[in-house]
């Protein structure tokens, strides 16, 4: 078992958010987490990452990676589990990039935060050989770009590149296609699943879009109201939904088509 | 199929686009072309859905016809009038008739205003509302999307982002528009709260008689929602169905890649996305030849010099691709 996550309660201050969240990811695996805003999707990820924001914290259950106690974890001991050993991409890689400085040296910097025995130029080395590992046309020009300069899709790709760099064990995906149109939709989770492929890092994606969480994942789980209301195999989740939410929510997909909103 | 054919015929245009063309002028006297040549005809009561990827002028497109944004040549013909023509008070009255319904509803409103003066605004502007009616008219149209009408004191930042759309949509029925524009109305919202959005539009319509120019990215959607379909690509309309639906019947090279990108919940483990590699090219400087050259499967030598026109290759159907030459 790789990570484990047992009747996880996260609250807010007094806020209780997250209620009984439970799950396992084995290595290589594909867990999509679906619900809607505010359903407490992301606030789970986070608690597994140890970035809650502000007051939050989780308030019961065990969190459990490689046999490790999460929840036991200083401050120093997540940061250098993070990056490493664990990593994530967020919705809009733009923004969690600098926008006044190059790609390439934020990289650079990146790599070299987290293994300080590396020089510059093996530095450099890795992060265009990563580049184009994601499919990214001349990293030498990338690596000497402004953000801004990359459409959202570069930017997204950038970001899957500088999160692989470590060979993670656990890839973290925050919405990572929320922000693009249908085909870059379709580039980067092609993307996501070439990297799982290549290095076997096990993936955890929270989406609230159906239709990928249907061609991607290993496992499913759905979230309403920070509670988990369905859980298990992709196709158990899809064929034999437990909750009447899961059942509405598979029907409100918009399917080329379907039974047309105008009627006839 | 022949009797829908006979449906649109016969029902009367509200709106006829012919040639509309922007260009913005960049440095060193390049011009980047938004739209191209577009030519659409929206029906009176029926959706006409705009698709294609993000930079290909569907909010360009609009945004003209708003008389956002100037245009650098063709018409749109609406009553008899060309919209882009109008100057000054006839632009304002023209809002009137044509409304928009915004992408982002969180953004949309007035933090500081209540709901009823958020809905009666745009009654007030062209002096249409006394103060003392302004509470029954916000009633009335919340419950025509659908709210309970004691929202009308509230603020909108206190409603979820469902709700906050119904009150969009109420703000732009409020003056009785022939045309509404949903641009991405729906993108920012779950699937759950979109199929009701969605439905409610529809209710409305018929009611109506509405027209909606509906814009859009998610190509299921526009297939549920839309009785024209016109896919873009770099501000030049590839495919411009008046009938049937782009799931089956589409033709273009184009719009049959785009259908390989989309998810679909029901889908068998064994199927495979076939998305469109690369990016859209940048639209200064445009190729003589098609503009889906760069990314096209079944490119030829034509493709490069000339660039296909739209021709009708079924009643109803048109499309822009030497493939279907004659």
């Amino acid at each position: 078992m790789l990570l484990e996550l047992k009747d996880v309660d996260i609250s807010y201050g007094d806020n209780l958010t997250v209620q009984g969240a439970s799950l396992e990811l084995e290595k290589g695996e594909i867990l999509t987490i679906v619900g809607e805003s505010g359903s407490g999707k992301t606030t789970v990820i986070r608690a597994a990452m140890g970035c809650l924001p502000g007051a939050g914290r989780v308030s019961s259950g065990s969190i459990t990676f490689e046999g490790r106690d999460l929840l036991k974890n200083t401050k120093e001991d997540w940061r250098k589990m993070s990056g490493t050993e664990m990593s994530m991409i967020f919705q809009d890689s733009g923004n969690m990039i600098n926008p006044i400085r190059k790609i390439g040296v934020q990289f650079i910097d990146y790599i070299q935060c987290h293994a300080p025995e590396k020089s510059k130029k093996d530095a450099y080395k890795m992060a265009t050989a990563m580049l184009t590992n994601v499919r990214l046309p001349n990293p030498d020009n990338i690596m000497n770009s402004y953000p801004f300069e990359l459409s959202g899709g570069m930017r997204q790709r950038v970001g899957i590149a500088m999160s692989m760099v470590f060979q993670p064990k656990i890839l973290m995906a925050d919405e990572p296609t929320s922000a693009l149109d249908v085909t870059t939709q379709a580039q980067i989770i092609r993307q996501i699943i070439d990297v799982r492929n290549e290095f076997g890092v096990a993936v955890i994606i929270v989406t609230h879009n159906l239709g990928v969480a249907s061609y991607m994942s290993d496992k499913i789980m759905v979230m309403k109201g920070g509670r988990v209301v369905d859980y298990g195999k992709r196709e158990d989740v899809l064929k034999n939904p437990k909750s009447d939410y899961t059942k509405g929510l598979l029907k409100a997909v918009p399917v080329i088509g379907g039974v047309p909103y105008y009627g006839e | 199929m022949a009797n829908e054919t006979a449906g649109y015929e016969r029902t009367p245009v509200v709106l006829e686009i012919k040639n509309l063309t922007k260009k913005f002028p960049v440095d060193g006297g390049k011009f980047l072309t938004a739209c191209d040549n577009i030519t659409l005809t929206a029906y009176e009561g029926k959706t006409l859905g705009i698709i294609g990827e993000s930079g290909c002028g569907k909010s360009t497109l609009v945004r003209c016809l708003l008389c956002i944004q100037s245009t650098t040549s063709g018409e749109a013909i609406f009553e008899g009038k060309d919209l882009l023509k109008a100057k000054g008070e006839e632009v304002r009255q023209n809002r009137k008739k044509i409304q928009m319904v915004f992408q982002d509803p969180n953004a949309a409103f007035n933090p500081k205003m209540l709901v009823k003066d958020i809905l009666t605004e745009p009654l007030k502007n062209f002096g249409m509302i006394k103060d003392s009616e302004v509470d029954a008219k916000a009633a009335e149209l919340l419950e025509m999307v659908e709210l309970p009408t004691s929202f009308k004191d509230r603020y909108a930042h206190s409603m979820s982002g469902g709700q906050r759309q119904r009150l969009g949509i109420a703000r732009a029925l409020a003056l009785e528009p022939k045309i509404i524009v949903c641009d991405e109305a729906t993108s920012a919202l779950d699937v759950s709260v979109q199929e009701k959005i969605c439905e409610l539009l529809c209710k409305i319509q018929k009611e109506k008689k509405i027209t909606y120019l509906f814009i859009a990215h998610d190509l299921g959607l526009v297939d549920l929602m839309c009785n024209q379909v016109a896919v873009l690509y770099l501000g030049n309309v590839m495919e411009w169905m008046e009938t049937g639906r782009i799931g089956q019947d589409c033709k273009h090279p184009y719009t049959k890649s785009l259908m390989k990108s989309v998810f679909m919940v029901d889908a068998d483990a064994r199927y495979k996305i076939q998305p469109l590699d690369g990016e859209i090219p940048s639209p200064l400087d445009l190729p003589p030849g098609c503009p889906f050259y760069s990314r096209c499967e079944k490119r030829s030598e034509r493709c490069l010099n000339e660039k296909p026109q739209l021709q009708e290759v079924e009643h109803g159907h048109w499309v822009a691709c030497h493939l279907y030459d004659k």
